[in-house]
């Protein structure tokens, strides 16, 4: 006896739901063995990771503070993804946002700049860009990978952050740690519920998630990356231009994680930080994929891999989870989730036969 | 008859979903016997063969190997047994060259196979660079690969898959020689095949599958073509007596010494084509894959640029700098000889294959798609063009290779082109589609349109067009008057031969 892999005609729209929901039991219970054998209380951590986070409204609040640069970022990614454009720098182009936004209240440390906010988050949004698309200029003039262009540009990004930190940006009263001037409040962006620090970033992902599926799944345009995606000569058939989809999948990509930094900067932290490396850029990336690269399925991934930030933040404090148990919670939902996920196209059969 | 079969299928079912596919087929193949297999679009041949390859396994029913009931529950299965099989859908790593493909499936080392894939391509015309990259190859050529791959394992039985669509007359030639070698030695083939003059020349014994079900078993060489197509779609043959063309009319096409470098070192550089194409005719190229044929169609069609406007004239445009869809614009409209990745996106519906080229057919409202329309778009395609689906939303990967091209071909055919150049429009295609397709073309011809074919197949061009060219080696022939040249002369043109 034994399993085999038949393609399904079309793709089973059960398995699309199903798949998930799979994943995130086998990531469980893999988890379970896997901080029994840490000799850590496994339920107890796994309470921690899933459960905690909703059991307070303020843990609740700060799950949604996650989540608005994941969406944010994922969406932009999983339109370049299914172009198979792969920007896997996010991260620098959520730094290099983060940077040119930051640039409004560290000149004008007062506030006395009219529009700053706006100014902030258009500033971010353009830096984030055009970031990324230095990677579609080598992509498209010298076919230089975007994977490896993006991964080492967010290196830089990181290395341009600790320069102005430490030299031209350092808060002169900030008793030389390499941070900003605290924003002004006009730099702030506006509290959604008040006593959290949940913000109106979330209303732009959540406006982005509507853009992108309305682009991705009712737009030529989005029609056109999808061809480019699945079947290039297609593509090239139609008359599509491939660099074309290259600068939009970047493009796209860079905006949504530049619109994100200067989030962060505006938000939660208030000021620019070397904590602004938080590792976004890089978990959306498991964000898109997980939500199977569908702007749906990316709101609930996005809210999904939130939870596990929070709840591993608590985890690490009441089931002395170490960190990294936590990011490999994250890996084993990627790794199950691409598992699961072959069931869209594929079903299982038992082979019933014995072989002669 | 005191030996056993070789092979034996005894009521053998097999059932996809809703679709019964195979329905208790009784099949008997002797050793040192070349038995053919015939049947239109979705009559089972392919999955019948599967059966037989170990790729699928029967429902219902018996497989027997020299009398020994067998299962076959993975291809490996049959090869031990000394079966082999030439798929119609090739099954290459296009990443690999061919050399490599080869080992993948024969043990040997690397320079050792290259010889033997060398001489056996002398040996049977077979002809291909052992250490060419798959994806540089013409369909042509992966079918060469496929075979010699075959032939490298020694099998008892072999089941060739269309085998000689792609071949020249004289390489099918060649072909059928080694194959009546091969049957000398004892070894029985399966041969499937389209071509009925083909297999009334080459087997001796014939099963007709419609619709699942066996039909007849005939001796082929004691029927006549008409007869056996007859019982192979289960109705009178389509007549395919054409009206004449008319004298050609405006100038719609032509080719100024278009010249192109190759690509890659296993493309083929193109050398000063010059053609006219006018509307309500069809001009056809002649010529084996791998001439040139993939260049000049991507010149033609857009998808590679031309180093000079001029060089392309669309219309009575210059059209050489312009991509696929601004010729398309310009009323041009091309049907590519791969028909999934290129022609078709295979993982979406057909609807959306649609959109692929036919977006401007007011599918667009400000850029958003029109589902409506669509959907009704393709539904008229399915309908006007007699493809069996279940419906717009059905995968164009699910489909079987004649389906797929009436849609491809009815989509652009809807596009009411003014030009259109068509790539291999029958190649893997059975007769009944086949008759369908050129029928539609000459359809097309007789309201005006100019229709350029690039064929491998000698005998569809000459059915179809009034002059023919060859592409050899990159270099385009002069004009041939169809009524005044043969196939033979084609042949001499095709290898070189004459210039």
């Amino acid at each position: 006896m034994k399993l085999r892999l038949i393609r399904r005609d079309a793709a089973s729209r059960l398995a699309m739901f199903a798949s998930p929901v799979l994943a995130l039991a086998l990531t469980c219970l893999a988890s379970l063995v896997l901080f029994a054998a840490l000799g850590k209380p496994a339920g107890a951590a796994l309470h921690a990771l899933l459960l905690k986070p909703f059991l307070s409204w303020y843990s609740f609040s700060e799950v949604l503070l996650k989540m608005a640069p994941l969406l944010l970022i994922a969406q932009g990614l999983a339109i370049g993804f299914r172009a198979n454009v792969f920007n896997i720098g996010a991260e620098g182009q959520f730094i290099v946002g983060a940077l040119c936004a930051s640039a409004m209240p560290v000149y004008f440390p007062q506030g006395d700049l009219p529009l700053m906010l706006p100014t902030m988050i258009a500033a971010g949004a353009l830096g984030g860009t055009v970031y990324a698309l230095i990677a579609a200029a080598l992509r498209t003039r010298f076919g230089a990978s975007e994977i490896l262009v993006t991964l080492m540009m967010a290196l830089i990004a990181v290395q341009i952050l600790n320069y102005l930190l430490l030299g031209p940006w350092k808060d002169p009263r900030g008793f030389n740690f390499p941070q900003t001037v605290m924003f002004p409040d006009n730099a702030l962006l506006p509290i959604l519920f008040d006593g959290t620090r949940t913000n109106i970033s979330l209303i732009f992902s959540l406006l982005a998630s509507v853009f992108a599926y309305l682009i991705m799944q009712h737009h030529f345009r989005g029609y056109q990356l999808r061809t480019a995606g699945l079947a290039p000569r297609a593509a090239l058939y139609a008359g599509f231009s491939a660099p074309r989809m290259v600068w939009l999948g970047l493009g796209i990509g860079g905006l949504a994680a530049g619109i994100a930094g200067a989030s962060e900067v505006a938000g939660p932290l208030g000021q620019l930080q070397r904590s602004v490396t938080s590792g976004y850029g890089y978990a959306a990336i498991i964000v898109a994929y997980v939500g199977g690269l569908n702007p749906l399925g990316i709101i609930a991934s996005s809210f999904l891999i939130s939870v596990i930030y929070i709840g591993g933040d608590s985890a690490t404090v009441s089931a002395g989870l170490p960190v990294a148990a936590v990011e490999v919670f994250q890996g084993l939902l990627l790794f199950f989730y691409l598992l699961t996920f072959t069931l869209i196209r594929y079903r299982v059969e038992l082979d019933r036969k014995v072989p002669a | 008859m005191s030996q056993p079969a070789l092979l034996r299928l005894d009521k053998v079912s097999k059932r996809y979903g809703s679709v019964q596919a195979n329905r208790q087929i009784d099949l008997s193949v002797r050793a040192g016997s070349i038995h053919a297999v015939l049947g239109e679009n979705g009559a089972g041949k392919s999955t019948l063969m599967k059966l037989i390859y170990g790729v699928e396994q029967p429902d219902a029913g018996r497989i027997c190997w020299k009398g020994q009931e067998v299962h076959l529950a993975r291809p490996s299965d049959a090869q031990s047994l000394g079966i082999g099989m030439v798929f119609q859908h090739f099954s290459l790593f296009e990443t690999l060259s061919v050399v490599q493909n080869v080992s993948l499936m024969i043990p040997g080392r690397p320079v050792e196979l290259a010889r033997k894939i060398q001489d056996l391509g002398d040996q049977f015309g077979l002809s291909v660079d052992p250490h060419a990259m798959v994806h540089r190859l013409s369909v042509g050529e992966r079918q060469r690969v496929e075979i010699i791959r075959c032939l490298l394992l020694n099998p008892k039985l072999l089941i060739l898959d269309e085998p000689t669509s792609v071949l020249p007359p004289q390489s099918a030639r060649r072909l059928f020689e080694t194959l009546r070698k091969l049957q000398a030695e004892g070894m029985a083939i399966l041969f499937i095949s389209h071509k009925l003059d083909e297999i009334r020349e080459l087997c001796d014994t014939a099963s007709v599958l419609r619709g699942g079900e066996v039909t007849g078993r005939v001796d082929p060489r004691e029927h006549d073509a008409r007869s056996l197509a007859q019982l192979m779609i289960g109705r009178e043959m389509p007549n395919v007596a054409h009206a004449a063309p008319r004298p050609p009319g405006q100038e719609r096409l032509r080719l100024n010494g278009l010249s192109h470098p190759r690509a890659s070192r296993f493309g083929t550089t193109l050398k000063g084509i010059d053609l006219k194409l006018h509307s309500g005719e069809i001009i056809g190229i002649a010529g084996i894959s791998g001439n040139g044929q993939q260049e000049l169609a991507a010149l033609v069609s857009g998808e590679t640029r031309a180093q000079d406007p001029g060089m392309i004239e669309i219309m009575g445009k210059k059209a050489g700098h312009l991509g696929p869809m601004a010729r398309r614009r310009l009323g041009f409209s091309f049907v590519p000889e791969e028909r999934l990745g290129r022609g078709a996106v295979p993982e979406m519906s057909l609807a959306d294959n649609s959109l692929l080229t036919a977006h401007g057919r007011n599918m667009l409202s400000r850029g958003f798609i029109r589902r409506k329309v669509e959907r009704a778009f393709t539904r008229d395609c399915i309908e006007a063009f007699d493809v069996r689906t279940p419906g717009p939303d059905a995968e164009a990967g699910a489909m079987s290779g004649g389906n797929l091209q009436k849609f491809i071909l009815g989509r652009e055919i809807m596009l009411q082109p003014d030009v259109m150049l068509v790539s291999q429009p029958t190649w893997g295609v059975d007769i009944g589609a086949a008759t369908a397709i050129r029928r539609r073309l000459l359809d097309m011809r007789d309201q005006g349109c100019a229709i350029l074919v690039i064929s491998e197949e000698m005998d569809e061009l000459f059915e179809m067009c009034s002059k023919l060219h060859v592409l050899n080696h990159g270099t385009l022939s002069a004009a041939l008057e169809a009524a005044q040249t043969t196939p033979q002369e084609i042949g001499r043109y095709m290898i070189g031969a004459q210039s």
